[in-house]
């Protein structure tokens, strides 16, 4: 059953342009970033650590811009009424549609390979930790995508729906960084910060990155992901009606 | 068979739906009328296991909609509101999404998708996106992907809304050719449906039950049933018709200039009139027995509920 929505939510993803456009912008920032800002020539070494850096502020915009109109768009135009009068459960078609999103944004990842390609020959890389980025850098879009389809079941509107993920992710990938952890250092015990730090998506994604597979870092990624996806069902069982 | 048990439904301090009871069995072509706002739609969610009751009971073949809705809705083929479907799909591509979702598999989803889209003509249609296509064709696939699973009950929320003459002719008759064990039960607003298809009529209104019975009581309820309404070709004094057996009462519809003659307590006015006619030497263009005015009856109940 989950099969059958999943295939329907893919088509859809290829039948409207999101996809396209979407693996497209994808492909063409990664790329800018590495190479300009990132210095992946100047640097010398040959990995992809400047490549996968970025991530997360490419996810930032792209996936809640892709999750938006998961739920939204299906209570706009009333089929979700038709969807939960099929012998479906909620769940079922939570995880054909997160599975289908989750699919495309491994897809773009997978489509990235030139850049695998080119510091493959250019130099030795472990392709070992690359791999491990790869998975650490699809687990966390994961994340992303499990916030944004929450967002998306609690309104009809899309835009309304990008925005609030953008902002919860923005906190997400923000509560790691120097910015925030700088700002609380004299006034939160260190065991306080030490938590505040761990909820952030930049703290577990920045040792995989590493190519350190670890079982709390992958343990995070899949328990956020089922938690969100948890309020989003939530959210649609208390608001398919409106 | 469908039981349900005062079933109520608020939003908030809005009732939608007030005590309602009714049961419906195998054979039966309900049609559900109200005016807009009168708790069909709501009515309808609950039925398919969309909304929950506030209170109440719903039970479908002897099965709880609480506990086992999925269940339920596996018999169940239900056309929302608006006929919604997932625009960016082709027609050919929903139905098969729907057949898979239902279970139909191999030669026999074949067999299905082929009867349905025959069924209401969807051939020239097939591939092209559902978002492009015309409010009539796009209600044509909601009605396919409701009867796909040829589903022991039917449960279509205005069906033929948006539709021109001859498509609202054929579905009509859609609807009376499924076979003669099923539960249907379909909203409308359009009171003529309701005598062209139905064997049983429901009016709601302030999400109250007003009437539940055949659309021939319904008509009989008519202050019109039986009536006698004739044109005359020129002007004549007509005065002797009101003061015939039988005849209650006498009115002339200003614009058209026909007489209508009401009988006292429905019964058959018919003889005396044209006895009458005939020994006067009267000129008439048209003489006929009105079959009740739905439209009339309709008014008058949900007036009270309204007001």
């Amino acid at each position: 059953m989950v099969g059958t929505l999943f295939r329907r939510e893919f088509a859809s993803y290829f039948a409207t342009p999101v996809a396209y456009v979407f693996i497209l912008i994808f492909l063409m920032l990664s790329g800018v970033f590495s190479f300009y800002i990132g210095n992946f020539y100047e640097r010398g070494q040959a990995d992809l650590l400047p490549f996968f850096n970025f991530h997360p502020w490419l996810y930032l915009f792209l996936v809640p811009a892709m999750a938006m109109r998961s739920w939204s768009e299906e209570r706009k135009s009333g089929s979700i009424e038709l969807l939960m009068t099929l012998p479906v459960t909620v769940w079922q078609v939570m995880l054909g549609k997160f599975l289908a999103a989750w699919a495309v944004l491994g897809l773009a990842l997978l489509l990235t390979f030139p850049l695998w390609v080119t510091v493959n020959y250019l130099g030795d890389p472990d392709n070992g930790i690359i791999l491990a980025a790869y998975l650490g850098s699809w687990l966390m879009a994961g994340a992303f995508l499990a916030i944004g389809i929450c967002m998306s079941a609690l309104t009809k509107s899309q835009v309304v729906a990008f925005i609030l993920a953008v902002v919860v992710c923005f906190l997400f990938v923000l509560s790691g960084s120097s910015i925030v952890l700088d700002a609380f250092k004299g006034w939160l015990s260190p065991m306080l910060l030490d938590t505040l730090a761990s909820f952030s998506f930049l703290t577990h994604f920045e040792s995989m990155a590493k190519g350190v597979i670890a079982v709390n870092d992958v343990g995070y990624f899949l328990i956020a992901i089922g938690i969100w996806l948890y309020g989003g069902f939530l959210a649609v069982e208390q608001k398919k009606a409106e | 068979m469908i039981s349900v048990k005062n079933l109520c439904k608020q939003f908030g301090r809005f009732t939608a739906v007030d005590n309602l009871s009714f049961e419906v069995r195998p054979g039966d072509i309900v049609g559900f009328l109200g005016p807009n706002g009168a708790g069909k739609s709501t009515t309808m969610k609950m039925l398919t296991g969309f909304l929950a009751p506030s209170s109440g009971e719903i039970r479908i073949f002897d099965l709880d909609m609480a506990q086992s809705a999925k269940q339920i809705q596996r018999s169940l083929g239900y056309l929302p509101e608006g006929a919604p479907a997932y625009g960016d799909m082709t027609p050919l591509q929903f139905l098969n999404f729907i057949a898979d979702i239902r279970g139909l598999k191999g030669q026999q989803k074949k067999q299905r998708l082929a009867d349905v889209i025959d069924m209401v003509e969807l051939h020239s249609v097939l591939n092209r996106p559902i978002d492009n296509l015309s409010k009539g064709f796009k209600r044509r696939v909601g009605l396919a992907q409701a009867i796909l699973h040829d589903p022991q009950v039917l449960i279509l929320d205005e069906p033929t809304d948006g539709l021109d003459p001859n498509q609202k002719h054929q579905v009509r008759e859609l609807i009376q050719n499924l076979s003669k064990d099923k539960i249907v039960i379909i909203s409308t607003h359009i009171l003529e449906e309701v005598t062209a298809v139905c064997n049983r009529a429901m009016i709601i209104a302030g999400g109250k039950m007003l009437f539940d019975a055949s659309p021939d009581d319904l008509q009989r309820r008519s202050r019109y049933y039986k009536a006698i309404s004739l044109h005359f070709t020129q002007m004549t004094d007509i005065s002797g018709l009101a003061e015939l057996p039988g005849v209650e009462d006498m009115e002339i519809e200003k614009h058209s200039g026909r007489v209508v003659l009401f009988p006292e307590h429905q019964q058959d006015i018919m003889p005396v009139v044209s006895a009458y006619i005939k020994d006067r030497g009267l000129q008439v263009d048209s003489l006929y027995e009105e079959q009740g005015r739905l439209d009339d009856v309709f008014r008058q109940m949900t007036a009270e509920v309204s007001e």
